[in-house]
């Protein structure tokens, strides 16, 4: 298992710097190396993750090691997802780097399992599925927010240079950056809602942390404010954009400290 | 091989000199007559544009080959013996090749990566070759600078941004919008640049153009040629609403667009994106608008600014390109260095010379005692027949390199006999 995470990591590693030369000096050959390794890189990380359950006996949810190692898992498949239908060759050199340094980090984690009780594990395995999907999906929208960000700051500028083509136009980014908060924020909705639960069925009560209920609430209003300020308001564009960098970054804080 | 090339661009000639020694298209049979009347220059190819006059030929003799087409341009143009001697370039073999690959790839041309010229270039050949005027050398190299002007194109960025007004504002559109499919245009105030970067956008795919104009019967007029639709210039501020790109170009002493109307307008938009395209001098659009978010202001200078920085931007390009060139001439000249005929040949005559060794020892092995005499009168027959069998082959090889298609029958001839 140990073979199989070093493979996918140097696979990650190796898309992510080809996938930055290919936004530096514009090699279609690059381009190719990078998907290439990513694809295989996905290929041996789906092999470890399966490795690893049949050997723990349960989903990869249950240590931190776990955790980043399956977040970064969800957010290639997202990457891959949105590269097929969206064919935007730069969106790697902004997401695939999130997925290198999670896995990267988990390297670092504890991979010892605690046991808990099969019911308990149940609300446990919803509550990780349903949010690793939602943060993988609000984490590309923290790459393509980015790159909306530059765009927009290209046009406005009325002096575009090299970003300005690069990178997509801004309606692609935008609806990207739509549909994958559409979809992210009601699946960190439930799976916030299961994690009530799961806390419920251990403790026999609501406990709640306090420091985690505040990280949580934040998160969940930035991410709230925006989804219905898109429908009742029309926001989009730079607001939106900034809406979720900004988003994503408390995401990161909060992963940080451990509370997830 | 030497292959050269006279000719004169608009870097190092005026307009009124390339006119004088521009090759029209409708006398171009007479023209290659009157070139086929110089049998030192072997193959030929005209290349005449507006920006370029230029003769490719492959000829015996380099100095006397220049000195023919020079010869040739004077007579046919009837000018005086070197009187435009100051304005011609020269190109020999090597440079030659490059020269070509250059100008097929556009890296000549006034606006660099501008398409047009391929098509030029392909032109002048298949006029060239429909005359008789190519041969194998010529023929093959034309056929490589097409293949080398596409890898140009394929691998550098030379032709990608745009490098005029007009160009520059929808590509911008296309930044902002991603797709010009189903797009609103206003075109407030009837001009010609205006109609131009409308009928631009139309043509990219805009669904539908709205046209105003303080005088409501030239819009009416507009609309008609451009099949929309005219409307109120009192009416601008509502229309905007469902507008995606407006081009403003108004003899307007003042803004008629104005901030706080943009401001009202986006929020009945929803914050729908809007592009600004303000081509009138002086401006009919308030700069401040660019302040609003989600809408996007281009004046005359910014879509020029734009336009500049391409034009860098493909210059930076073409050093690129350059590399491959310089590649593929090294290719062409070892294609050349491989063709010759008499390496060929040598090898044809080598191969049955051993093939006769090798069967008159087993012969020679099999009949046991022979005597010298016998030995000789062998031997000769054996010679006289591979002699005879290969003279015709030898010297119609010989002649074939001259044709069009000489280099198949060396390649036919290599494959048939296994040659190296």
């Amino acid at each position: 298992m140990k073979i199989l995470f070093g493979i996918t990591l140097f696979f990650y590693f190796l898309s992510m710097v080809k996938y930055f030369s290919y936004l530096a000096i514009r090699r279609k050959m690059l381009f190719i190396i990078a998907t290439v390794s990513i694809s295989t890189g996905f290929i041996f990380h789906t092999a470890l993750l399966v490795a690893r359950s049949m050997a723990t006996g349960h989903g990869p949810y249950a240590t931190t090691f776990e955790y980043y190692s399956f977040f970064s898992w969800v957010l290639v498949l997202v990457y891959l997802i949105a590269e097929i239908r969206y064919k935007i060759k730069d969106l790697g050199s902004f997401v695939i780097p999130i997925a290198f340094i999670s896995l990267a980090y988990a390297f670092f984690l504890s991979r010892y399992t605690s046991d808990t009780a099969p019911v308990v594990q149940f609300w446990l395995t919803i509550h990780r599925t349903l949010s690793f999907i939602g943060y993988a999906a609000l984490a590309l929208t923290f790459g393509v927010g980015i790159m909306y960000i530059i765009q927009e700051s290209q046009l406005k500028s009325r002096h575009p240079g090299t970003f300005y083509h690069r990178l997509p136009s801004l309606e692609i980014l935008d609806d990207i950056n739509r549909k994958a908060v559409d979809i992210g924020f009601p699946l960190i909705t439930l799976g916030f809602i299961s994690g009530i639960i799961w806390a419920r069925q251990r403790d026999g009560f609501f406990s709640l942390d306090f420091k985690r209920t505040i990280l949580m609430v934040i998160t969940w209003s930035t991410y709230g404010t925006l989804f219905f300020g898109r429908i009742i308001a029309g926001w989009r564009g730079r607001k939106a954009a900034r809406f979720v960098v900004y988003g994503f970054m408390v995401v990161i804080i909060a992963y940080m400290v451990h509370i997830y | 091989m030497n292959l050269i090339i006279l000719g004169v661009n608009h870097k190092t000639a005026p307009v009124e000199i390339r006119e004088k020694l521009a090759f029209s298209e409708k006398h171009l049979e007479e023209t290659f007559s009157a070139l086929h009347n110089y049998p030192e220059l072997k193959e030929k190819v005209i290349l005449s544009t507006c920006n370029r006059v230029e003769i490719y030929a492959r000829v015996g003799n380099i100095d006397e080959g220049i000195k023919r087409l020079k010869d040739f341009i004077y007579k046919y143009h009837k000018i005086n013996d070197g009187e435009l001697e100051n304005f011609f370039y020269t190109y020999f073999t090597e440079d030659a090749i490059e020269h070509l690959f250059k100008v097929s790839s556009s890296l000549d041309s006034m606006v660099v990566g501008e398409p047009q010229i391929l098509g030029q270039v392909k032109d002048a050949y298949s006029l060239a070759k429909e005359s008789r005027a190519t041969g194998m050398i010529l023929n093959q190299l034309f056929e490589k600078a097409f293949s080398v002007a596409k890898k140009v194109r394929n691998e550098t960025r030379i032709a990608e941004s745009a490098v005029s007004v007009s160009y520059a504002a929808v590509e911008l559109a296309k930044k902002i919008f991603g797709d010009i499919e189903g797009k609103t245009i206003m075109v407030i105030g009837a001009g010609e640049m205006s109609e131009l970067a409308a009928r631009h956008l139309l043509s990219s795919g805009a669904k539908g153009i709205l046209v105003s104009n303080r005088t409501f019967d030239k819009a009416v007029e507009l609309a008609r040629d451009l099949k929309g639709s005219a409307i109120r210039f009192d009416s601008i501020e509502d229309e905007l609403v469902r507008t995606d790109i407006a081009i403003t170009s108004t003899g307007a002493p003042h803004f008629i667009i104005k901030k706080d109307m943009i401001e009202r307008v986006i929020h009945k938009r929803r914050n729908k994106p809007i592009f600004f395209i303000d081509i009138a001098v002086p401006r009919d659009v308030e700069p401040a608008i660019n302040e609003i978010e989600n809408v996007f202001l281009y004046d005359i200078d910014d879509l020029q600014n734009v336009v500049n920085v391409n034009i860098k931007e493909r210059e930076k390009e073409s050093e690129k390109a350059l590399e491959i060139i310089k590649k593929e001439v090294g290719q062409f000249l070892n294609w050349i260095d491989g063709l010759e005929v008499v390496p060929t040949i040598a090898a044809l005559r080598e191969k049955a010379e051993a093939v006769r060794l090798k069967e008159l020892e087993e012969a020679f092995s099999k009949l046991g005692s022979v005597s010298d005499k016998e030995r000789l009168v062998i031997d000769n027959l054996t010679s006289a027949i591979i002699n005879k069998l290969l003279h015709e082959p030898t010297v119609n090889l010989k002649k074939q390199i001259e044709s069009t298609d000489g280099h198949w029958y060396i390649k036919v001839v290599r494959h048939l006999f296994n040659l190296e």
